[in-house]
């Protein structure tokens, strides 16, 4: 198979049909920087209006779980295990020992989820959501800080469904055989993706949870 | 070759499709030639380019008197706004690199394709579904958005325009650009022909390259500023409404953290055209190779740190003015190796004075007074005195419509031989060139004197002193349209009735012109190997090409 | 054509290597949570980035296998990284001066 490929490459056949897993790669981190400069001009917003609201922000933090955060930060680094894991099992043709990885960082992607949404769920219900009454009694500092923290953690939120998407599919595609020891450079791909998500969340995490 | 029987027919991509129609429009809009998607992208970006310029001629038609003479100034702001909006998003920042990048690029390198064939067209319909959401938010009833191209915040979150649909599209062709920005990185590492080293790659590529960079790492920004101002619209987050607490200078920030870099991705790719035009019009290698392929990378980076000088009449701190004052001026410097490279270039060569390189010569002209007029406004000082005035309008269009403007007609008639393997008739390529000389002059000099008189820029109405000068500039935007019409209208006749085109009309030395023209499907039928530079014009004796 | 090279030679550091910087990113995420309680003043905030820094370092290292992709890779990572802190650092002459 990989002979086969290495074969068509140096014929200099068809460009449509020949693969370069490192390009992939490429095409793939590429993007990556992307997403981090989407979400580094979030952080620059945040670090911005830190250094004009520098009070207001450290009160407004004691409003978040400082545990609920803690566990979403746990559930995110054993995905992130996981999905390695579910690669370097495939590298080696071990089918089952990969499935079975992934099934389990799709159920750590799904916890998340429901975590943030129980954590929403409760802000909301105190009325501390963007156009709340009881939001709007409080200081600029403190509208801006959960401003802030709706829109990074739900632009989060939606990069975690992306790629709880996304693994799926690759799931999918272990089972069904189009991902196999040989060929597997969407999954690497997709992992890249979730591990992005994870380091996304590794600063998120001190930035709101931790700065009482 | 495998099916080497296929490729010896020779059959020009036109003839060959890369999808199951063989012909017809789907076999064009679903298909991952990069030469077709080049040209898909050529045929919409120019729709659109005209339509910006019927805009800018309505503004400039308005202004013929003072007082009202046409519209209300309600219409006039969403005049000014959509002729923004749709000359930069949709014509300026795709222009050269998805259409002539897209073509050519792939040919220069040796190769057969794009690195990820199927993205490049994913990323041309994802231009036209930002186009689409742009043309939509015309025509829903709260009217077009009348905010400016810059969609500056608080204005932007209170106007009852249609401001959420028509910035969303300009995130949507945001992710058109990064697409093809990855796209071309990954192929200019991934798939060089065999001997294409860096250093031998023709200087479009480099500056294509610093380009990409540019579209990966700045788009972004712009992307979640304008989310932002959607949440804000919708939700009321804060982050840019000042009675919340939000500061808009901030917007005005992320904003320009890529508008700025912005102005060099339209403007690199052109320069890149230019290191392409004159050494095979002066029959003579490039002077200072290295140093223009390098000036492109330290423009793409320096061009990274000056974007605050959009702003400081803002009320940003005296610190960042003075520094955001130094770095815009040391911006100005690889531009300049550029230009004298380029000059030094044509120094005892023998030149050959064809369409393509008289509007390099009008670009040398146009831009060399936009960039130096960019020195007045670069400078503090002077920048207070005339910042939002015409100055800032003339200087501006200098740059972009005599820079990347100029440069898409010379590219336009450099490469249209080869995209479309007919000629097209010089003498009136070279009237157009002489026309579009003065008619650029007329409509635009005369915005920097009024600038500096104190005419501010965007106004509906003026002070009768004006008017002799905006009635030349009107005078000046009848001249261009005539031109444009000119031009368009004799290359789309050429495109169907020029004489059949020789493959190397101009004796250019590049890939490209060692291919058939129109090239087919897979540009060579086999995978040349570089032994010489780029611009080596000893080649070309054993070369087959059209001769004097 | 630049070097094609679709061996599958993986390095990679296996399954023990994995669990290993997995536990190592758990003992700092607990050590980033328990200093958070302590008032370092200052300092709080240069701490804690730095706990995510390396954290960071790890991941991208050994998860996304960064630390046995070519060398290209790394300086692409330095480019974006670079023109980010480049973006903080001017935006903060700014808000710092005014």
């Amino acid at each position: 198979m990989s002979q086969s490929d290495q074969a068509i490459t140096a014929s200099g056949d068809h460009g449509h049909e020949h693969r370069d897993d490192i390009g992939s790669k490429m095409g793939m981190w590429l993007f990556l920087f992307t997403e981090l400069l989407l979400f580094g001009g979030m952080f620059l917003a945040y670090g911005y209006y830190r250094y004009l609201y520098s009070d207001e922000f450290h009160f407004a933090a004691t409003e978040l779980s400082t545990s609920i955060g803690t566990l979403n930060t746990v559930i995110l680094l054993t995905s992130s295990l996981t999905v390695a894991l579910a690669i370097a099992a495939i590298q080696k043709g071990k089918k089952n020992f990969a499935i079975f990885n992934l099934v389990v960082t799709i159920g750590f992607a799904l916890a998340f989820m429901v975590n943030k949404y129980f954590e929403w769920a409760a802000k909301m219900h105190h009325g501390i959501y963007p156009g709340a009454d009881e939001l709007l009694a409080k200081s600029n500092g403190e509208i801006i800080f959960f401003g802030l923290y709706y829109v990074m953690t739900g632009l989060h939120g939606l990069h975690v469904v992306i790629g709880l998407v996304l693994l799926a599919v690759m799931l999918v595609f272990v089972i069904q055989d189009k991902i196999t020891k040989d060929k597997y450079v969407a999954l690497e791909n997709s992992g890249l993706y979730w591990h992005l998500v994870d380091l996304i969340w590794i600063f998120l995490f001190p930035l709101f949870y931790l700065i009482q | 070759m495998a099916n080497g029987t296929v490729a010896l027919e020779e059959k020009s991509f036109y003839e060959e499709s890369t999808n199951r129609w063989n012909k017809g429009i789907l076999a064009w809009i679903f298909s991952t030639d990069h030469k077709r998607i080049g040209l898909l992208y050529l045929y919409g970006i120019s729709a659109f380019f005209l339509v910006g310029v019927l805009a800018g001629i309505l503004m400039r038609l308005e202004l013929i008197a003072p007082g009202k003479d046409l519209f209300e100034p309600q219409f006039y702001n969403q005049l000014f706004t959509l002729h923004g909006v749709i000359m930069i998003f949709l014509f300026i920042i795709p222009g050269l690199p998805a259409i002539f990048g897209n073509f050519f690029l792939p040919i220069q390198i040796g190769a057969k394709d794009v690195a990820f064939p199927r993205l490049n067209l994913l990323s041309w319909w994802i231009y036209v579904v930002g186009a689409i959401m742009a043309l939509i938010s015309i025509v829903l009833p709260d009217g077009p958005l009348d905010t400016g191209w810059t969609f500056y915040v608080p204005y932007s979150v209170r106007s009852g325009t249609n401001i959420s649909l028509a910035i969303m599209a300009a995130f949507v062709l945001g992710f058109s650009s990064i697409l093809t920005g990855l796209n071309f990185i990954t192929t200019i590492h991934r798939m060089r022909a065999p001997g294409m080293t860096w250093f031998r790659m023709p200087l479009f590529g480099w500056s294509m390259y610093a380009t990409a960079w540019i579209q990966i790492i700045a788009t972004p920004v712009v992307g979640i500023t304008i989310l932002l101002v959607v949440l804000e619209r919708y939700f009321g987050i804060g982050i840019f409404d000042p009675t919340l607490g939000g500061d808009p200078i901030l917007f005005q920030h992320l904003f320009w953290i890529y508008s700025h870099p912005a102005v060099y991705i339209m403007i690199l790719p052109a320069m890149g055209v230019v290191s392409e035009i004159i050494p095979t019009f002066a029959r003579r290698t490039i002077f200072g190779y290295k140093a223009i392929a390098m000036s492109s990378l330290a423009i793409a980076f320096v061009g990274y740190l000056v974007w605050a000088h959009h702003m400081f009449t803002t009320g940003i701190s005296d610190t960042s003015r003075i520094i955001f004052s130094l770095l815009t001026f040391i911006v100005a410097l690889p531009s300049g190796v550029k230009v004298f490279n380029w000059v030094a270039t044509m120094y005892k060569g023998s030149i050959d004075p064809k369409p393509p390189f008289i509007w390099v010569m009008n670009f040398i002209f146009l831009f060399s007074i936009g960039g130096l007029t960019g020195l007045v406004l670069g400078s503090l000082a002077t920048d207070i005195h005339v910042h939002d005035t015409y100055f800032v309008v003339a200087h501006f269009h200098y740059v972009m419509f005599g820079g990347v403007g100029t440069i898409f007609f010379a590219a336009l008639y450099y490469w249209f031989p080869k995209m479309f393997g007919r000629m097209y008739n010089i003498k009136t390529a070279n009237i157009a060139a002489a026309l579009y000389f003065v008619a650029f002059n007329m409509l635009y000099f005369p915005k920097f004197i009024m600038g500096y008189m104190g005419m501010p820029r965007r106004y509906y109405d003026y002070l009768p002193e004006f008017e002799a000068m905006q009635q030349i500039s009107t005078v000046g935007s009848w001249l261009m349209g005539i031109t444009m019409i000119l031009i368009f209208g004799s290359l789309i006749y050429s495109m169907k009735k020029g004489k059949k085109a020789h493959k190397n009309p101009w004796g250019g030395v590049t890939l490209e012109w060692h291919i058939e023209s129109p090239p087919t499907l897979e540009n060579f039928h086999e995978i040349p190997t570089v032994k010489t530079e780029p611009y080596d014009f000893s080649q070309l004796k054993e070369m087959d090409y059209e001769s004097k | 054509m630049s070097q094609h090279d679709n061996n599958h030679e993986h390095h990679g550091i296996g399954y023990g290597g994995l669990t290993l910087v997995w536990l190592g990113l758990l003992a700092l995420t607990s050590i980033t949570v328990s200093i958070a309680g302590i008032s370092l003043g200052e300092y709080t905030l240069f701490v804690a980035m730095g706990i995510a820094c390396v954290k960071s370092i790890l991941v991208v290292n050994y998860f996304m296998h960064i630390k046995f992709e070519e060398p290209i890779f790394k300086v692409f990572i330095g480019i974006s990284l670079f023109t980010l802190v480049v973006i903080f650092i001017l935006t903060y002459f700014d808000i710092s001066f005014r």
